[in-house]
């Protein structure tokens, strides 16, 4: 971490270390840093350490090692409610027994803000998120994405400058879920707030964050913004966990001029980009994402190597054709084209010649 | 963010069956009842599939069913009949009840003759059948003095003067004693009608030889009360209708009977037949159904002008009361400071360490009530544990060890540990439904701890203090064994007073009321709850 990282970093996990037993770590020294105004999401299977990160910030989890750190001031001994972060459950966690105006102004009443303030900002809380008829309603009497916004809103009301979510979005159907993921990004756009947001849905870190860390066995396995970390995966984990990819194992022949020759188990040659490997002899995973591969002879890069498929299976998909091929010994490797009205449609037992620009395929970690 | 309410559009987006929905609605509203297939109303159809699962259901409870009704709710129901009953009055003395119709209890006056052979026909029937003990009992409970009073005069009804009178008919007809001629002269109808005392009084001494002696009233030799009712009868009615005969010899020559005085007869027995008061006990007590018991019960009484309080020193069940609904609040109260806390344990703990303490807190449910309540009086008594401990420890000295038992504390200390269990259970299954998200997320949006418990997590869990609350108040408003052997003289409850009046002094009307009172109060309380809390948030479990 360099010292112009620091000066503009708001959130600040400092060798970060989680244990709850004693005996494994969690959370395996983190180092972290979200400037102002940034869309965090952490990204990662279960268990993976994630979900512990956000307690820690929040002040529901204490740190075992190193320092958590707020807009340069250390929080590790600051209790939650005066942390004045703002958070967003997974189930939303609002108050039954409140009406919707009451849970909005409930952060508000124990700043012991005056009523008239209160309502304002209540008011204009549930305007935000175009809540505003449902002031008196009960949280029961919503629906799942209006109750959804209604936390929200009660995360935002008291202006809190960091925003943390957890999953907010796990409970709703897939339709409303997307909606609401842009209605969020834009709300924290709109407010300049930083937010840490927690999820496991790959789709939903790509499509809101500005940077997304993917978690993997208590490590950030990659911190990239969402382009970068899909079309430059930095090792086969985050390679495998965002979006789809074919891999093929085999052992670097050669490393030239920044492009390594690859031989498969199957003693095909292919040709990828050195990421994790740096010398002939090494064992590699090569990875190469379905909608890079490409058949049409016309279309093959003329200098680079080729591979014999099969093709096992075509299946139509609307916008997109997705083919299963036989490749290198292997019956797993998927090809999507799309569907334009010149594209090709193959059968069942073709064969075929497939290839693909060296830079989009990476030779990375076995 | 073209949509303000894409959430309420979304569920309300059309589907495909609300093509269907519409269909359905539309037929209902033009044709009226909606049919079965095979064209019958499809309630009765719907109710007919539906009979034999709910006959199999009947069948499935039936035997506990009828268990309850026969050997719980039957005797209940009648035991709080009791509380109402008096038919011992007329059933035993219905000639006196009779007579007593004309007399005013205001009046300065005891009765007039009239009675007093009604209550001599009456009572001796009485001794024969050895029932006026019962009733002087029944009545020594409004009166006292009446049991010894009925008892006394009941040995020596027997012996009144009344043969005077068989004697002056036998001597007018020797026939008068063979008890054929009256049983022949009592088929009769219009003799009936205008012997009626008589014929009553024939009928009721037929009845007990038949009954009770298994004897042919035809082979008996007639009783004095027969000649007193029909001297009573000849002196007193319209005779016009005895032309000729023994009857009408009878009748000519009654003026001239020496008369028998059975008020000084009863006067000679015992003296307090002339005092007012018995005979205003009995004029008041001898409808068939009184409210005499539950006045008792709440320390009235009848009186001349309607009910009155009892005497100072007579009244008890009222203070009674109020101790027992006193301490059932305080015992309340306790087990809720007791058991939220644990309860709160409970519900927040993993789960392993969470079991420990539930079996912990069930353990007491596996002892025997006795056993548990025995250990209090070791522990709290002066000789015991708690005392022996703190003399030990030099904060009480050994000359004046503390009353911890026998007295209100003691049975309040351990009634709550006994109840504790019934305030915990509900409240634990409350707690376990409000997910502990509720208090992270009170505290993320600036809640210190208390406020976040007070405001957020407090009233989520009223439902199971109401719910553990209405069981251990219910519990504790109707508990007698503890109370009976911690709780002394001041440590009682009304239920030990129901007890007694059970089994020791048997005036179980008295008791039927205040069970009666008692059963009252706890529906009053629970319809109280419902209207204020609602019994729908009542949560025992899930």
């Amino acid at each position: 971490m360099t010292s112009a990282d620091r000066s503009d970093a708001f959130v600040e996990f400092d060798h970060v270390q989680k244990s709850y037993d004693g005996e494994t770590l969690v959370v395996k020294d983190l180092n972290l840093s979200i400037p102002k105004g940034e869309f965090l999401t952490m990204l990662g299977p279960s268990g993976s350490g994630k979900t512990t990160c956000l307690m820690m910030l929040a002040g529901f989890e204490t740190a075992t090692h190193g320092e958590i750190r707020l807009d340069g001031q250390p929080i590790n001994n600051i209790p939650p409610h005066k942390r004045g972060i703002g958070m967003v459950f997974q189930n939303y966690a609002l108050f039954p027994h409140m009406s919707v105006a009451e849970n909005l102004a409930f952060p508000l009443e124990v700043r012991k803000m005056g009523k008239s303030e209160r309502e304002a900002k209540v008011r204009r809380a549930l305007d935000m998120v175009q809540m505003g008829e449902f002031g008196n309603r009960r949280p029961a009497q919503l629906s799942g994405g209006q109750q959804q916004r209604i936390a929200l809103a009660r995360a935002l009301v008291f202006e809190p400058e960091l925003v943390l979510m957890d999953e907010p979005l796990g409970a709703l159907d897939k339709q409303l879920r997307e909606h609401m993921q842009f209605e969020i990004k834009h709300i924290s756009d709109n407010l300049g707030i930083t937010v840490v947001y927690v999820t496991h849905d790959q789709t939903e870190a790509l499509t809101m964050s500005d940077r997304v860390a993917v978690f993997d066995d208590g490590r950030i396995q990659q911190l990239a913004p969402p382009d970068e970390l899909y079309e430059s995966p930095q090792n086969s984990f985050v390679a495998q966990f965002i979006g789809e990819n074919n891999t093929l194992e085999g052992t670097v022949q050669e490393i030239n001029n920044g492009v390594a020759l690859v031989r498969l188990d199957g003693g095909e040659l292919v040709d990828a980009v050195p990421v994790n490997v740096s010398e002939p002899g090494e064992r590699t995973r090569v990875s190469i994402r379905p909608e890079r591969v490409e058949f049409l002879p016309d279309r093959l890069s003329p200098d680079a190597h080729t591979l014999d498929a099969e093709v096992l299976e075509f299946i139509y998909m609307g916008d997109i054709f997705r083919t299963r091929l036989r490749v290198a010994g292997r019956d797993d490797f998927i090809m999507k084209s799309r569907n334009a009205p010149d594209q090709v449609r193959l059968k069942p037992g073709e064969r075929i010649k497939i290839g693909w620009e060296p830079s989009d395929c990476r030779a990375l970690d076995a | 963010m073209s949509d303000a309410t894409d959430a309420t559009t979304a569920s309300q987006a059309p589907t495909p069956d609300d093509g269907l929905r519409i269909a359905d609605a539309e037929a209902r509203a033009d044709a009226g009842p909606v049919l079965a297939a095979d064209g019958t109303p499809l309630k009765r159809s719907l109710s007919r599939a539906l009979r034999m699962q709910k006959m199999r259901a009947l069948m499935l409870i039936a035997p506990l069913l009828i268990f309850v009704l026969v050997t719980f709710i039957a005797p209940i129901a009648d035991m709080l009949f009791r509380s109402v009953e008096n038919q011992i009055v007329s059933e035993t003395l219905p000639e006196t009840v009779m007579a007593l119709e004309d007399w005013d209890e205001h009046d300065a006056e005891i009765p007039g003759p009239d009675t007093f052979t009604a209550l001599y026909i009456d009572l001796y029937l009485a001794s024969e059948r050895k029932l006026h003990t019962r009733l002087g009992t029944r009545l020594n409970y409004e009166q006292t003095g009446i049991s010894s009073l009925f008892r006394k005069t009941g040995r020596r009804v027997k012996r009144f003067a009344t043969d005077d009178y068989t004697k002056q008919f036998v001597a007018l007809d020797p026939e008068w004693e063979n008890p054929a001629v009256w049983v022949a002269m009592f088929e009769q109808d219009d003799l009936r009608k205008a012997l009626p005392l008589t014929a009553r009084t024939w009928d009721r001494w037929s009845d007990f030889l038949i009954e009770e002696e298994g004897d042919d009233p035809a082979k008996e030799k007639p009783e004095d009360i027969l000649f007193t009712a029909l001297y009573h009868d000849l002196t007193t009615g319209d005779q016009s209708a005895f032309t000729e005969g023994r009857l009408a010899r009878a009748d000519a020559a009654v003026e001239a009977f020496e008369r028998v005085d059975l008020k000084a007869e009863f006067l000679d027995a015992d003296k307090d037949w002339a005092s007012l008061p018995v005979w205003q006990t009995l004029k008041i007590y001898s409808p068939e159904y009184t409210d005499g018991y539950f006045l008792n019960a709440v320390d009235m009484q009848k009186g001349l002008d309607g009910p009155e309080m009892r005497p100072e020193s007579q009244q008890i069940y009222f203070t009674l009361l109020k101790r027992t609904l006193f301490m059932s609040l305080m015992i309340t109260g306790s087990c809720i400071l007791l058991g939220y806390p644990v309860a709160w344990l409970l519900a927040n703990l993993p789960a392993r360490t969470a079991n420990l303490l539930m079996i912990l807190v069930l353990l007491p449910f596996w002892t025997s009530l006795l056993v548990r309540t025995s250990a209090w009086k070791v522990m709290l008594q002066q000789q015991g544990v708690i005392n022996d401990v703190l003399v030990w420890l030099g904060v009480v000295d050994n000359a004046d060890r503390l009353i911890m038992i026998n007295n209100q504390f003691g049975t309040i200390v351990a009634m709550t540990h006994i109840l504790l269990p019934f305030m915990i259970l509900p409240l634990y299954s409350v707690m376990q439904t409000i997910p502990p998200t509720y208090l992270r997320a009170a505290k993320s949006l600036g809640a210190t701890n208390w406020t976040a418990f007070w405001r957020v997590y407090f009233p989520q869990s009223v439902p199971g203090i109401g719910a553990g609350s209405i069981l251990v108040f219910i519990l504790a408003i109707g508990y007698y064994i503890t109370p009976e052997i911690v709780g002394g003289t001041t440590g009682t409850f009304i239920s030990n007073r129901i007890a007694y009046h059970i089994s020791s002094s048997l005036n179980w009307g008295l008791a039927a009321a205040l069970g009666s009172i008692l059963l009252a109060a706890v529906l009053l309380l629970y319809w109280a709850y419902d209207r204020i809390v609602g019994i729908d948030n009542v949560k025992l479990g899930g």
